[in-house]
């Protein structure tokens, strides 16, 4: 395959000299790229480095400040996706967008249609659907609806979607980061089958082993520019995690035995329902003792949230107790947000963007979000200016908070300093007890590494941790004992020492159904 | 975007265009019917500032939409949209006037003043409670119930006036003349006192009450704890609920703040002007607020600015009016509707653009920065 150059076949992509500038933000440096035709191609680097910006110029959402791009050989001009769509490139986002309400089929075809009247597409479109599902492997049930499928099928939707308007070179945004490892796996199969069909597959990612298990040439990013070009099958992870950085990385969390202390947390017989009713937390009970960390393992949207949720006070119990430090909190006895964190509890919520943070405030006041009623931020009926500055000032020394400017809106900074920022909030009071979701989601490397740093650290002083993450390797390396969560109910517990992956990968999917309905294979009518 | 202009760019030029803008389409209509838009603008300006009491109209009009404007301002911090101005200023003067006349004779003035102040707010904010209340723990939209509210007010008020409250022996919807104690001193008199002498105008000391709530707000918003959660509540309602903020409450509390804004109008108009309650005195004022906090960015300086700004255009708009017979009190109409139409819906419609000129000017001077 990597021949293909040298018998003279144009790249499939060929960027040169792309510059783009946000306001004094350089987000990418005279990036140089070339991807080989029917080769799977990864691009990896931190949070910031300027992937999705380049992504997104080649998609036509930004427009390059200069330099070039070629496909297959002859220089385009791509400005906006039906352009990038018209010389064959398709994109598969993060975020899904689909309509729920449709069926695969009305998905595939939405804005791709033949003509004024929908029959004659429905017509069209199912039978080159049916080809594209045979061509390639992607099978799923073309009248179903997209919100009964599993978030599997929902992807290779997404990429039957790409495929069905043409595309032959297929850009993967972060596509693992909702998939078990099964269907991880079984995504996979579908990439290698996409390239036997001389599809070319760009997939950025942040996750090293993917890169190594899939790709066949891998770019490194570092700060808007391009600092490594490598065959995948003469590389390492440890290497592509230095280049990713700059220096030496630990993959590998150091920690000690834990020393579990007194319970401070009791769960017992929870049940939160939704608005509709539904049970998303069902029945679940567990004990979290100090100075452990106990990990939740899951794929998002099986009740983890809102586990956390409920016992940050955020969402009211409809059955069962929750202890902390003596105190019940229950459906009969509601706590707010407020008044669980007056029990010592600190919550880095999962979802930052929406709930840590107000990304419009500016740093000092996005820092004392929950905390601006204690009474050192304030003095009379006045907020305490000096005293807050000084706080945040502090918060960013110890958790190197980058840029350390506490006027800076928080919208700047990047996503890892924006953690760093909450989990300072949150760690520095030293609460007895802390929730944490997803602690470095959208985090580079080298934010992680500190981060994990700290968790350790904060258990090591005796706080009782209750981690929550969808990354199993985070929760392995970190949590001393896992609970599985699957359907609101907790389907298993192991020691944080035995677990590994594929053992966790079957309970999170509840392997006590079949191997096939896991992995969501889906079996057309 | 990422793409930020500073701060005076945002609040300085954007405005300013945007009512360069609209006196250049009202220029286009006043030149249509055949009159000189330069001499009209002229008319205005001087009709607005060039007298002592066409300066005096202006601030009393002014002070009407500085209440009206924070109103609508602090509300929209919190993420609401408080239209129902209007109605909140027509109660709040049926506060203050009931106030007035049911102490007036046994009340020393230094004491009704604060009364007639804490009626106005009362009243006010129990007219916007109620909205607030439905928008907070019912999920009623505001927009719709506040509107609906203005019409309320209306037909309360018209019923009060004409069939409980209407002076004995008149056939005038209106209540009887407070007792002349309890009349707001005129500006023009508290002037005399020091020895300036100006011309007869409607201002008042309800000016000075105005610009002392500007201050007020702008210390509750950005300096105090509730203003913090109320603000948090405005930008990011989960991240408020995350926090433990009890945003429900804070949707009242600010409606009520901001309906009791709006009554204050009632001060100016009743307490200050007319010295009785009469029908419609609170006339256009709430809807203009709207306008004035949009232009004014929702801060209380650039309220105040807007609100000037209004105030001349209906000054300078009478003055011109009686100038030029061509150009009737429709006409003055639209030329203020331009303005709010530029300035208050339109307000962003330049901004892009303005940013694309603001990022060339600001390239092509790094770029010769890099050369140097």
């Amino acid at each position: 395959m990597n021949d293909a150059s040298a018998s003279g076949k144009p790249k499939a992509i060929e960027l040169i000299g792309i510059n783009k500038s946000f306001g004094p933000v350089h987000a990418n440096k005279n990036v140089n790229l070339s991807v080989e035709a029917g080769t799977i191609h990864g691009i990896v680097g931190e949070n910031g480095a300027g992937k999705s910006t380049l992504m997104s110029i080649l998609y036509g959402f930004y427009e390059a400040d200069s330099g070039e791009i070629q496909v297959r050989g002859k220089p385009v001009s791509i400005r906006n996706s039906k352009d990038a769509i018209r010389v064959g490139i398709g994109m598969v986002h993060q975020h899904f967008m689909l309509v729920d309400t449709f069926t695969v089929l009305e998905n595939v075809m939405l804005g791709a249609e033949s003509g004024p009247l929908l029959k004659e597409s429905v017509v069209k479109a199912r039978a080159e659907l049916e080809r594209l599902e045979r061509e390639y492997g992607l099978m799923v049930k073309a009248d179903a609806l997209v919100s009964e499928l599993p978030v599997g099928a929902m992807q290779r939707v997404e990429i039957l979607k790409a495929l069905y308007r043409g595309a032959e070179i297929l850009i993967l945004d972060e596509p693992t980061g909702v998939l078990t490892p099964q269907e991880t796996d079984q995504l996979f199969r579908i990439l290698a089958n996409l390239r036997e069909q001389g599809v070319t597959v760009i997939l950025i990612t942040h996750k090293l082993r993917e890169i190594i298990d899939i790709t066949d040439n891998v770019t490194v990013m570092r700060r808007g520019e391009m600092v490594a070009d490598r065959k995948t099958s003469e590389t390492s992870k440890e290497e592509l995690a230095e280049l990713m950085v700059g220096r030496k990385v630990l993959l590998q969390v150091d920690k000690t035995e834990a020393k579990p202390g007194e319970t401070a947390l009791v769960v017992e017989n929870l049940t939160v329902r939704d608005r509709l009713g539904t049970p998303r937390v069902d029945d679940v009970g567990f004990t979290v003792r100090k100075g452990e960390i106990v990990g939740i393992a899951g794929v998002s949207g099986n009740g983890q949230t809102e586990l956390q949720e409920t016992l940050a006070g955020m969402r009211v119990p409809d059955r069962g107790r929750i202890h902390i430090e003596g105190t019940e909190i229950s459906a009969q006895r509601p706590h707010d947000a407020a008044e669980v964190r007056h029990l010592g509890v600190g919550h880095v919520p999962e979802d930052r963007h929406r709930q840590g943070l107000v990304t419009q405030f500016v740093a000092w006041e996005s820092a004392i979000l929950g905390y601006h009623n204690e009474p050192k931020y304030n003095s009379g009926l006045l907020t305490d200016r000096p005293a807050i500055l000084e706080a945040t000032r502090g918060f960013m020394e110890t958790f190197d908070v980058r840029p350390a400017d506490p006027y800076l809106k928080t919208a700047n900074f990047s996503g890892g300093n924006q953690q760093k920022l909450v989990l300072a909030r949150e760690m520095t009071p030293e609460p007895g007890l802390l929730l944490v979701g997803q602690p470095t989601r959208g985090v580079d490397i080298g934010a992680i590494e500190f981060i994990h740093k700290q968790l350790i650290a904060m258990r090591d002083k005796g706080c009782a941790v209750l981690l929550v993450s969808v990354e199993l390797d985070e929760i392995m390396s970190l949590a001393d004992r896992i609970l599985v969560m699957f359907e609101g109910r907790i389907v298993g517990e192991v020691a944080g020492g035995e677990a590994d992956e594929r053992m966790l990968g079957l309970m999170m999917a509840n392997a006590h159904e079949s191997a096939a309905a896991s992995a969501g294979e889906e079996v057309p009518a | 975007m990422n793409t930020e202009l500073p701060r005076w760019v945002d609040i300085g030029v954007v405005p300013l265009i945007n009512i360069l803008l609209a006196l250049f389409v009202a220029g286009l209509i006043i030149l249509f019917i055949g009159e000189n838009p330069i001499e009209a603008v002229g008319h205005i300006i001087t009709g607005a500032f060039g007298s002592s009491e066409g300066t005096g109209y202006t601030l009393y009009y002014t002070t009407n939409f500085i209440f009206t404007g924070l109103a609508v301002a602090i509300a929209f911090h919190a993420g609401l949209f408080n239209i129902g101005g209007e109605g909140q200023a027509y109660i709040g003067g049926l506060g203050i006037g009931l106030a007035i006349l049911a102490f007036d004779g046994s009340l020393p003035m230094f004491l009704l003043v604060p009364l007639g102040i804490v009626a106005c707010a009362a009243f006010g904010a129990a007219w916007a409670f109620i909205p607030a209340y439905l928008q907070a723990y019912r999920g009623s939209h505001i927009v719709i119930t506040t509107i609906m509210f203005n019409f309320i007010a209306s037909s309360l008020m018209v019923y009060l006036l004409v069939n409980v409250m209407n002076e004995p022996g008149q056939m005038s919807p209106q209540t009887r003349e407070f007792a002349e104690y309890t009349f707001l001193p005129f500006m023009h008199e508290i002037l005399g006192w020091v020895g300036i002498k100006v011309d007869r105008s409607p201002l008042n000391m309800s000016f000075f009450w105005a610009l002392i709530c500007c201050v007020l707000i702008y210390f509750y918003i950005w300096r105090t704890r509730w203003g913090y959660a109320l603000r948090c509540v405005g930008a990011n309602a989960t991240a408020a609920h995350y926090a433990g903020i009890d945003t429900r409450r804070v949707i009242v509390v600010t409606m009520c703040i901001s309906g009791g804004l709006a009554g204050f109008v009632g001060f100016n108009e009743l307490m200050g002007v007319h010295h009785r309650i009469l029908l419609n005195f609170h006339l256009g004022y709430g809807f203009t607020g709207i306008a004035v906090a949009l232009m004014g960015r929702n801060h209380p300086v650039g309220v105040i600015m807007a609100s000037l700004l209004f105030g001349a255009l209906y000054q300078g708009g009478t003055e011109l009016s009686f100038e030029m017979p061509k150009i009737t009190r429709e006409m003055v109409i639209v030329i203020q509707g331009l303005i709010i139409l530029f300035s208050g819906a339109l307000a962003y419609m330049i901004t892009p653009y303005v940013e694309m000129v603001w990022h060339v000017l600001a390239g092509r001077k790094a770029a010769a920065a890099e050369e140097r």
